[in-house]
């Protein structure tokens, strides 16, 4: 176990190494180079000289990688230009509400995702069948901001059932120890400020899912369809076993398997929708902060952004590779 | 295969989790009781910068330290009238260099340190003696604008000199402020949350350190973002960027305690998600309604307007060699269908605009009639002004609303298609509003035709026509001496009437010239909810918090 | 944010999570006779062609459909905030905010969504293809090599990818055209070269080696039309997620320099200003989204069904 951590955590370099690469090339292309994306538009030539030896661009390249990278990996991005603010610091101060964000996604996303796939593999062929399977095709069709959209109107400014905006009710009081708003009222024994969070996670939530939610139902679908053909199912049903006994014990343990690898990927498009739903919901998160650093032009955060959840994504993907190890012994031993 | 044994269970447990979803919305509207103290939800745009009031200019920073600091001098509510504030009056010598302060008396900041005459120099001579990056023109703007340069000059962009000698705090009471030079715009200008008094001792404490990066601006001092003390109506409470800012009431204000127990501060960029935000009773006032969403507003509040007092306007930067041939220019006057765009996107109270110079400032020519909307007359000009090439770039900013232009976006693609029908071929260029388009417009004149606008800073034509005209730009280009001599007579010119003769001249002047054509007089509009009572509208945005009321 | 972006660094299996069992064999003449016929029988895929009939034929006779040009702004007088003209015999959508004729613009927006997805999915296809077809042919480093490529491309989640390529290239419809078409490389390189070695070992392969055959000869004759089929499958739907991608950077104000030009994302994106009070201006391009991307996905869905052998009855 041990061993197959370590070689993971190997082919990890490679990978976070050419990404480095490639965001150091994404910095150098950026018009009028790093210098000038640093100080924007207004910059002198004077300043964009001083800047540039400050930055050593003036050095060779290979060495300028190095400095990038040494930067890189202290998670030094430089400051915001929207806030003036060192990037990491207002990274960090918003990855506590897109982390709440994507996870509850992914609550709902897995908790529907995987009744309904099941539901469709084992009515294949029927109506419903194809209810799910068009309507799982529909989730990744509609643009995410644009469902974003028709969900406040209807459920938050039609029907008024949920807040249309931000975090929590500014009007009540409440204490943020972890920048998680649902921890927060636990942890400070102020219960009605969770379910006050919690009421704000929804709708964003639901948007984000669409297409996790998707995904997940026709994994879910086409796995338990593959499960359901394999030969011991068919020994089982033949040895006269309880329909019930088949499902649980073969059934859904072995087709989840390909399905949390599924779920652990839809964490990178989770993260990324992350910018256009915040940004429907004014949701204070690393997302928001990234869509107005877009129309600012705001590069040390963009690439800050995507080098953070690049990472995150891989890491994710490890843990799930290793979940996925520990789920199905095959895996370890090859 | 019949295993269909576990469905129904499965079927069970999705239905409860949107059983689980349901209940909680039903529990999400009911959040909002707060009982008896009364707290006022207004939605901004964005988060202050800093409460350190002198290195901001931007509205949303002043909408909130106009709360919690005040001026010498201030404005009577809903006008641009000067009133007592901090000052309960005023002298000013025969030579117009010193100025004599009364101030009121046992006023305490915030942070329970005695309000002075040394408090008052405190500030001045801290202002006075800014340094390095603090004479940045975007931070310390009004201060330049109203007193000029500092102590030492330190960065180029600075006036060289200054119109401010000294502070002097001649008894506990009494603060004399010693000039240079004259300027008749001081006491209009102090009344600007720029202005504002604020604890020496809490401006100590807190620090005032920046950091510049480029563009970037960062208040990394304590003052300001973790500190405030001022002696307004209100204190500063606590700040979650992006997420609320928090005053209350200050129990010991000087005209008494204000109606408001607490104001909050949420920043929504929309005005869409702040038109739904009050919708959903979420906050009780925004700036920017939307003149689509007047109805909507209506139906759940108020909609309130601010009076006129800005100017949206296409520049045409005279640099551009089409742009210097005056049928070109007259052509684009008569080509824009303005009053359809008016009528169309803007709400109803917005003006067509001749001159750059709202109507109910002094100064503005009431015998100029304006550019009628003639597409054949502009096609005829286009024909008699011999240019072949009719290329040009309409510049318009990105992602902004504007006073004098809500939607640039929408009033470019108007104005674009009104030009194409006239046989210009029109290039768009846009950039994001800070800090790219007003570099590249104001100070790189970048742009060819462009939207831009002024909202007036206080009531004079200079702050108006002057800014524009009476140097040249790198937005305009323009060169006129007769425009140029006739404005700068106008600011140097002591007598009203005298003043106001010459700014009517320079009008017609400009009207004739076309360095640009006015488009709008707006009122930007403010939404209300239905138990807000007392929000005075101020034609310079400033608003007295401690004026509204909120029922229920 | 796609359904073709989830292969895991370093996992092969194929970009939708179900195997592609197809592939792992050359398709015979009979096999992909019997898949065609399933696939005429699919009503899911019959939608998909209809919509995908619909959207092409309007898109490439728009001057010929649209009763107006849609930079016409002449009905502006008919305008006031909140109250935009309904349908009508002359505008059969009615008019948008700014007097122009929402049908006319709606019809020409069907071009410049189709003009994005085929110009990215013919720009990411054919890149990606070669960059797979190197991998399978030569295998040793240059395989290491590109598949290393593949993994830290795909490491940066495809929306994040296209934004920080929009953001780099600037405001015009080419960069939104390379954002998309760069997402979609790895995808492709990945899917061939899994074809490749799928079909290396193949029986025909292995003949035509032993006849001498070169390698050239063997990749460009042979394998390359073999591996068309699973091609064609993934292009499909990259044009479905193109569209949805294009509307996604267009909120994102990452999208053609000219405001006025009629694209379906962009205009879903300034309907938003008019919501309340006309949310039809906002459903009309977003329905057509959503329809465009749907014929596409609906027939790439079951093509692949069609072919998958797991799934024969």
């Amino acid at each position: 176990m041990l061993r197959f951590v370590a070689r993971r955590l190997l082919q990890l370099i490679p990978i976070l190494l050419g990404l480095s690469v490639l965001l150091f090339a994404w910095v150098r292309a950026l018009p009028g180079g790093p210098a000038q994306a640093l100080l924007g538009e207004k910059a002198t030539p004077a300043a964009i000289e001083q800047i540039e030896a400050q930055l050593g661009l003036d050095r060779p390249l290979w060495e300028q990688y190095v400095q990038f990278l040494g930067r890189a990996v202290r998670l030094d991005f430089g400051a915001s230009l929207q806030t003036g603010r060192p990037v990491l610091e207002e990274m960090a101060r918003r990855f506590p509400a897109t982390i709440e964000l994507a996870i509850a996604a992914l609550v709902i996303a897995v908790a529907v995702g995987i009744p309904l796939g099941y539901l469709a593999a084992r009515r294949y062929g029927t109506w419903l069948d194809s209810v799910l399977v068009s309507g799982s095709l529909l989730g990744v069709t509609v643009p995410i901001f644009f469902l974003a959209y028709l969900l406040k109107l209807v459920f938050a400014v039609q029907l008024g059932w949920l807040p249309t905006a931000g975090r929590a009710d500014p009007r009540a009081y409440a204490e943020h120890p972890t920048g998680f708003y649902v921890l927060d009222g636990i942890v400070t024994g102020n219960l009605p400020a969770s379910w006050d969070a919690l009421t704000h996670l929804i709708l964003p939530a639901i948007a984000l899912a669409s297409i996790p939610l998707a995904v997940i139902v026709r994994m879910t679908r086409a796995s338990v369809l593959n499960v359901l053909h394999e030969d011991y199912v068919r020994t089982a049903e033949a040895k006269g076993l309880l329909a019930g006994t088949v499902t649980r014990r073969h059934v859904l343990r072995n087709s989840m398997l390909p399905v949390t690898t599924v779920i652990g990927l839809q964490m990178g498009v989770l993260l990324a929708g992350a910018v256009l739903t915040e940004t429907v919901f004014a949701f204070a998160g690393v997302g928001k902060f990234m869509a107005d650093g877009i129309v600012a032009r705001d590069f040390p955060t963009i690439q800050g952004f995507i080098l953070v959840i690049a990472v995150s994504y891989v890491l994710i993907n490890m843990i799930v590779d290793l979940l996925y190890g520990l789920l199905d012994p095959r895996v370890r031993v090859s | 295969m019949r295993v269909y044994g576990k469905v129904g269970r499965i079927v069970a447990l999705t239905a409860s989790v949107g059983l689980l979803a349901a209940a909680t919305a039903c529990s999400g509207a009911t959040s909002t009781g707060d009982g008896e103290s009364k707290t006022f939800v207004f939605g901004a745009s964005d988060d202050p910068k800093t409460l350190d009031a002198a290195y901001v200019s931007d509205g949303e920073s002043f909408r909130v330290i106009f709360q919690i600091y005040e001026t010498l001098v201030a404005l009577k509510p809903g006008t641009t009238e000067v009133v007592p504030s901090l000052a309960t009056d005023w002298k000013v010598s025969d030579d117009g260099l010193t100025y004599t302060f009364n101030l009121v008396k046992d006023v305490k900041f915030h942070d329970g340190e005695p309000f002075d005459a040394k408090a008052v120099c405190y500030n001045f001579d801290r202002w006075y003696h800014f340094k390095g990056a603090q004479q940045n023109g975007d931070i310390s703007y009004y201060w330049q604008t109203i007193f000029g340069g500092f102590a030492t000059q330190d960065s180029e962009s600075a006036p060289k000199t200054s119109r401010y000698d000294s502070c002097e705090a001649t008894e506990d009471s009494v603060a004399t402020l010693h000039l240079k030079q004259p300027s008749s715009a001081l006491l209009s200008g102090l009344v600007l949350p720029a202005f504002a008094i604020a604890s020496p001792k809490a401006i100590e404490e807190g620090g005032t350190d920046l950091a510049i990066n480029g563009d970037s601006i960062a208040y990394t001092g304590g003052f300001g973002t973790k500190v405030v003390a001022g002696t307004g109506p209100f204190k500063f409470v606590s700040w979650d960027r992006g997420e609320k800012l928090v005053l209350a009431a200050n129990e010991t204000y000087r005209e008494g305690k204000p109606a408001l127990d607490r104001i909050i501060f949420r920043p929504i960029a929309d005005a869409t998600a702040r038109m739904q935000a009050l919708q959903a009773g979420e906050i009780d006032a925004y700036e920017g309604v939307a003149a689509a969403d007047i109805q909507a507003v209506k139906n759940v509040g108020q909609v309130v307007e601010r009076p006129a007092f800005n100017v949206g306007y296409v520049g045409m930067n005279q640099k551009v060699p089409l742009l210097k041939n005056h049928k070109i220019r007259e052509a684009i006057a008569h080509a824009l269908n303005r009053q359809a765009l008016l009528s169309a996107a803007y709400p109803e109270g917005a003006e067509v605009a001749n001159q750059f110079l709202p109507p109910s400032q002094w100064g503005y020519n009431n015998s100029i009639k304006g550019y009628e909307y003639d597409p054949e007359k502009a096609k005829q000009l286009v024909a008699e002004s011999g240019e072949k090439d009719l290329k040009l770039e309409f510049w318009y900013p990105a992602n902004v609303s504007r006073p004098y232009m809500p939607n640039p976006q929408a009033v470019y693609e108007s104005f674009a298609a009104d030009l194409e029908k006239v046989g210009f071929t029109i290039v768009p260029k846009t950039v994001p509003w800070t800090p790219d388009y007003l570099q590249s417009i104001q100070a790189d004149g970048k742009g060819q035709l462009f939207l831009l606008g002024w909202s007036g800073d206080y009531a004079d034509p200079d702050n108006f026509v002057g800014t524009f005209f009476r140097e040249t730009t790198p937005q305009f280009n323009l060169t006129d001496p007769e425009i140029q001599g006739l404005l700068n007579k106008g600011l140097a010119e002591t007598d009203q009437a005298a003043r106001q003769k010459l700014y009517e001249e320079a009008n017609q002047l400009i009207f004739d010239y076309i360095p640009g054509v006015p488009f709008v007089h707006n009122r930007p509009l403010l939404g209300l909810g239905k138990n807000v009572s007392g929000y005075q509208p101020s034609p310079v945005s400033l608003e007295y918090f401690k004026l509204v009321k909120i029922e229920g | 944010m796609s359904i073709a972006e989830e292969a895991p660094p370093g996992e092969p299996t194929s970009p939708n999570g179900v195997d592609a069992v197809a592939a792992e064999q050359p398709p015979a003449r009979g096999l992909r006779g019997e898949a065609m016929r399933r696939l005429l029988r699919n009503p899911m895929a019959m939608v998909g062609f209809a919509l995908i009939l619909v959207f092409v034929a309007v898109a490439v006779f728009a001057p010929w459909i649209a009763p107006y040009s849609p930079k016409d702004n002449s009905w502006l007088s008919q305008v006031r905030p909140g109250a935009y003209p309904g349908p009508s015999a002359e505008h059969w959508l009615g008019i948008d905010p700014l007097g122009r004729d929402v049908f006319s613009r709606l019809v020409h927006g069907a071009r410049q969504s189709l003009l994005i997805g085929v110009v990215s999915l013919t720009i990411g296809a054919t890149v990606g293809v070669f960059l797979g077809l190197l991998a399978g042919a030569f295998g040793g480093w240059v395989d290491v090599l590109v598949m290393r490529l593949v993994d830290i491309m795909l490491s940066v989640p495809g929306l994040l990818f296209a934004i920080a390529i929009a953001a780099l290239l600037g405001q015009s419809l080419t960069s939104v055209m390379i954002a998309i078409a760069v997402v979609n490389v790895p995808i492709f390189a990945r899917l061939l070269r899994g074809e490749m070695l799928g079909q290396r070992a193949a029986d025909y392969v292995l003949a035509a080696r032993s006849l001498g055959i070169s390698r050239a000869g063997i990749v460009f004759r042979h394998v390359l039309p073999n591996s068309f089929t699973p091609v064609i499958v993934q292009g499909t739907l990259t044009l479905a997620l193109a569209i949805v991608e294009a509307a996604g950077l267009a909120f994102l104000g990452l999208s053609g320099s000219d405001p006025s030009a009629p694209e379906w994302g962009r205009m879903l994106t300034d309907a938003q200003v008019a919501l309340t009070s006309a949310p039809q201006l906002a459903l009309y391009p977003g329905l057509a989204i959503v329809l465009a991307a749907l014929g596409f996905t609906l027939v790439g869905e079951a093509l692949r069904e069609a072919l998958d052998p797991k799934l024969r009855r």
